[in-house]
């Protein structure tokens, strides 16, 4: 079966790939381009593990085959940061101790940040309804929530 | 932030007791932190695994010729290719060890006992090939009847999973088999002369669905073994030591063949305890000379690994008119799932465990039947016993209008009270936990319109166990400290706490990692809320060893004998003792760094120990549910978690430990069940179906740290993280039976069961009329 040619730009750098028709967009990254930040919790996108963004919009990378990512915007967990400083929100993680294995973190904090550009000033309950596709087991959300708000918080005052 | 800390002695410290940032968080709010899927290796094949599609069969014969020949098909492997094991159990950590069902669970034998069980494995070069050479073994199955309900799997007549199966503890022994593997026994003083004291006397039946674990990393490793049987395993769990010694009996090998790292673990609960596919990965490399992956599907992690214990269970306990609980008696039959070892054994020793009590009695049966064998889960047993007696002493309560704080304040377990399962207690904090309730803003905060208030009590002992740590004193004074128990939710920060506390070393000049296998001595596994209490203990003895090794340097250099040499706590360094021992100037490590190779040579500080006296860990929580009449639902609008600590080292990462545990006690309570049909396959093995909660669901939990120090941790150190998931289950019973005035009895309380308790109600009071 013939692969297919996929030009996509993934944290603002240009990426060509070849990929096969059934091959989801978190193969591509994890498999292909050994991106591994982005996780894979259940693959039917139910736990959020594996968001990331295309074209700003939030996605689930298991639901998305790797060549509908052809001529799309990629944005993962390894874009969060920008050179030495680290995303408010990735310090604001940090600082409030929201998390614990970690291993839901990437897609959370891809999910916030998702958040964060559509709602800079979320409610308590908007941060909660946002966030209800991203499966944490280990914190029980509060700290989670707590350090999005003081994020957002610190955001709209930069 | 929630700053509650209920501490005597709390500003002794300077770092003890802060909230710096954890050592490993960069790498894991930027992706970088590597867990059991994220590592490659050159050549890897994929491995997978066949899966049984029948609940209960005989295995007459497996052909894998067809998968074999398959292009691109490297190995094939099913039980016969690992060490057979005798039928023995041991004693081992929380649960018990039998080989022999290790391996059965590991891969099926002569029969298959649950749906899903897994059969043979393949290593191929993609993971498309490894699909099409699962579906070219051919598995002829000879189907038996099958038994789920732990009540059916006890009744005689049920199919039996082992035809030489003989109930252990019981005497005489049975003369004939059943589905009952074991009866614990735990008796204290005379529940008949206690009943017969007393002036109320309630008795009631509980049941609780099997509830998983639910980390969300599915199980994963990667595994190379060269051509002269030298084997590594990177693989996500909570002991890797465990993994070794557990590949190394199941395949037959020396332990110092295998090399196993700790990747970082996306959460545990108790279910990262065992080995599934571990020594799979193992047995395909050494076939196929070449490094295997195996990552297993949501799916396959619900219906093939963990959950804990469903039960049935029975509760009697007498109390007199002034509130003095006279006599508790329990009955506890918990599911195994397909192979002994259900964690009623712990079930039986926590259940009455929050009081003072004279007479108790318990009994334990441990039940297999055609579900996947259960797996540790976050205090194993505690939440299913403790639920079902927290829910009658509400019960009890109510009934003889006392204060359900009060109650049981007038009976609860103190320093000097005798276990029924044998300790007496040293200093604990369930008194000051229930204090710390009734003082809380919570306690007194007004219910509204449908909404009922409930509180439980919880309790977990705790384990300690061996651990090894070393510390390195580096050529520029900075250290590096390795661990062996896996870090889940923040350990790694805690230790340094503990080390930059006894050195008075800043944080940031202490590196801290979790060794592999061949560079600590042996480690038992992250679990009994062990790691904090037993490696900070090997942290802080091996920071005095440092302490003791800088004292000796510098009296060395200063010719002077170890006597005249002193470590001043204050200023972290060594110094002379007095003014006799002339004018020296005190020494940082970062001085005795320097000198190090010209007095003795490296410093390390080491500690190997076998960590006694965990204490154990009591919780009082208050839950407010509000319940919508129409549909059922019930919804936490309001929660406290108090529990002791002990010492909270990293007060952020204690309250992250109630708050998760209280999170899954919720989720057990309120929605979480594994539902089978009648043909025993299990019909929610996805996070759609297996609900657990999400954020929307849950409010702001509130925490209290009490800190009663546990007096053998040189910090006072308890474990907290298991004690904390098990009062939820009654706190919300107790809320639902008060907002709804009917006692609930089962777990779930889903919209479905609440409904129609409530319509039964409502049509009762209707006939009334």
């Amino acid at each position: 079966m013939a692969k297919h040619h996929v030009h996509t730009t993934i944290n603002g750098d240009p990426i060509e790939l070849l990929c096969d028709t059934g091959e989801t967009l978190l193969d591509v990254l994890r498999n292909q381009l050994n991106m591994t930040g982005t996780k894979e919790g259940c693959s039917t996108g139910d736990c959020g593990a594996c968001s990331v963004t295309v074209d700003g919009r939030l996605v689930c990378s298991c639901l998305m085959l790797g060549v509908e990512a052809n001529g799309k915007k990629i944005g993962t967990i390894e874009g969060l940061a920008s050179g030495d400083a680290l995303h408010p929100l990735q310090q604001k993680f940090l600082e409030h101790a929201a998390l614990q294995c970690g291993v839901c973190t990437p897609g959370v904090l891809v999910a916030s940040k998702a958040l964060l550009e559509k709602n800079p000033d979320p409610t308590e309950t908007e941060v909660r309804y946002w966030l209800a596709g991203n499966l944490c087991r280990c914190t029980g959300y509060d700290k989670i929530v707590r350090a999005v708000m003081d994020a957002a918080k610190e955001m709209r005052s930069a | 932030m929630q700053d509650k800390v209920k501490s005597p002695m709390s500003s002794e410290f300077s770092v003890i007791g802060t909230r710096p940032v954890r050592p490993d968080g960069v790498d894991k709010v930027t992706g970088r932190a590597r867990f059991g899927a994220d590592l490659n290796m050159s050549g890897q094949l994929v491995g997978a695994v066949l899966r049984s599609p029948h609940v209960h069969a005989r295995i007459v014969k497996i052909d894998t010729s067809a998968a074999r020949a398959l292009d691109g098909v490297k190995a094939v492997v099913t039980q016969k290719d690992f060490v057979s094991q005798s039928n023995a159990t041991t004693n081992f950590g929380e649960g018990t060890l039998n080989l022999m069902h290790t391996v059965t669970n590991v891969l099926a034998g002569d029969k298959v006992l649950y749906h899903g069980h897994a059969v043979a494995a393949v290593a191929a070069t993609s993971s498309a090939v490894a699909k099409q050479a699962l579906k070219l073994i051919k598995v002829e199955y000879e189907v038996l009847p099958h038994v789920i309900d732990v009540d059916e799997a006890m009744a005689p007549g049920a199919p039996l999973l082992f035809p030489d199966m003989i109930t252990e503890g019981v005497k005489p022994a049975p003369t004939t088999p059943s589905n009952i593997a074991k009866r614990i026994d735990i008796v204290l003083g005379d529940v008949e002369k206690g009943f017969n004291e007393a002036d109320v006397i309630i008795e009631r039946s509980f049941k609780t669905a099997p509830v998983h674990q639910g980390y969300i990393e599915p199980h994963a490793c990667i595994a190379t073994v060269s051509e002269d049987g030298q084997a590594e395993l990177f693989v996500s769990t909570q002991g890797h030591w465990i993994v070794r010694m557990l590949c190394a009996k199941l395949l037959g090998w020396d332990i110092n063949k295998i090399k196993v790292t700790a990747a970082e673990i996306g959460g545990g609960f108790g279910g990262k305890t065992v080995v599934y596919l571990e020594p799979l990965a193992l047995l395909l490399s050494q076939k196929s000379r070449r490094p295997v992956k195996m990552v297993m599907s949501r799916e396959d992690v619900i219906r093939a690994t963990g959950p804990t214990s469903g039960s049935s269970m029975t509760i009697k306990m007498g109390a007199t008119k002034d509130g003095r609980i006279v006599a508790g008696e329990a009955l506890l039959k918990f599911q195994a799932g397909a192979l002994p070892g259900s964690p009623v054994g712990p079930g039986c020793m926590c259940a009455f465990a929050p009081y003072d009590l004279a007479n108790v009695k318990v009994i334990g049966y441990d039940v297999v039947s055609n579900r996947p064998k259960v797996a540790a889960y976050r205090a194993p047993g505690a939440p299913i016993s403790e639920y079902a007696v927290e829910s009658v002493v509400d019960e009890l309560a109510n009934k003889l209008g006392i204060d359900p704080i009060e109650f049981r304040l007038k009976n609860v377990a103190k320093q000097g009270t005798k276990a029924a399962y044998g300790p007496k207690f040293g200093p604990v904090g369930m008194a000051e936990a229930l204090e710390a309730a009734k003082a809380s803003a919570h306690w007194r905060t007004p219910l509204g319109k449908n909404q009922g208030r409930g509180i439980a009590a919880g309790f977990w002992f705790n384990i300690g166990g061996e651990t090894t740590v070393s510390l390195v004193l580096n050529e520029d004074g900075t250290l590096g400290l390795t661990a062996g128990t896996p870090d889940i939710g923040g350990l790694r920060a805690s230790l340094c706490m503990m080390a930059s506390e006894e050195l008075k070393v800043p944080l940031e000049k202490i590196r801290v990692q979790i060794g592999d296998t061949n560079q600590l001595g042996y480690n038992f596994l992250t679990g009994g809320s062990r790691s904090t209490f037993s490696s900070g203990m090997a942290t802080v003895e091996a920071a005095r060893d440092i302490k003791k090794e800088a004292v000796k340097r510098a009296a060395k250099l200063w010719e002077l004998p170890e006597e005249a040499v002193e470590w001043d706590a204050a200023s972290g360094a060594v110094r002379p003792a007095g003014p006799n021992a002339g004018k020296h100037k005190p020494m940082t490590l970062v001085d005795i760094a320097k000198i190090a190779g010209k007095t003795g040579g490296p410093i390390v500080g080491y500690s190997r120990l076998n960590a006694h006296g965990a204490a154990p860990s009591f919780a009082c929580h208050i839950a407010d549910v509000e319940i919508d009449p129409e549909t059922g639902k019930a919804s936490i609008v309001r929660y406290t978690a108090i529990q002791d600590a002990g010492r909270a080292i990293h007060p952020s990462y204690v309250e992250g430990q109630y708050q998760g545990g209280v999170a899954q006690g919720i989720g057990w309570a309120l929605n979480e069940e594994y539902i089978y049909g009648t043909d025993g396959k299990l019909q929610n093995a996805g996070f759609l179906d297996y609900r657990i909660p999400v954020a929307s669901d849950l409010p702001m939990l509130d925490t209290i740290i009490i800190e009663v120090p546990n007096p053998v941790h040189p910090y006072g150190v308890r474990g907290v993280g298991e004690t904390c998931i098990v009062p939820p289950l009654a706190a919300i019973s107790n809320a639902v039976s008060m907002a709804t005035g009917v006692r609930f009895a089962e777990l779930p309380m889903s919209p479905p069961r609440i409904l129609a308790a409530l319509d039964k109600a409502r049509a009762e009071k209707t006939a009334k009329m």
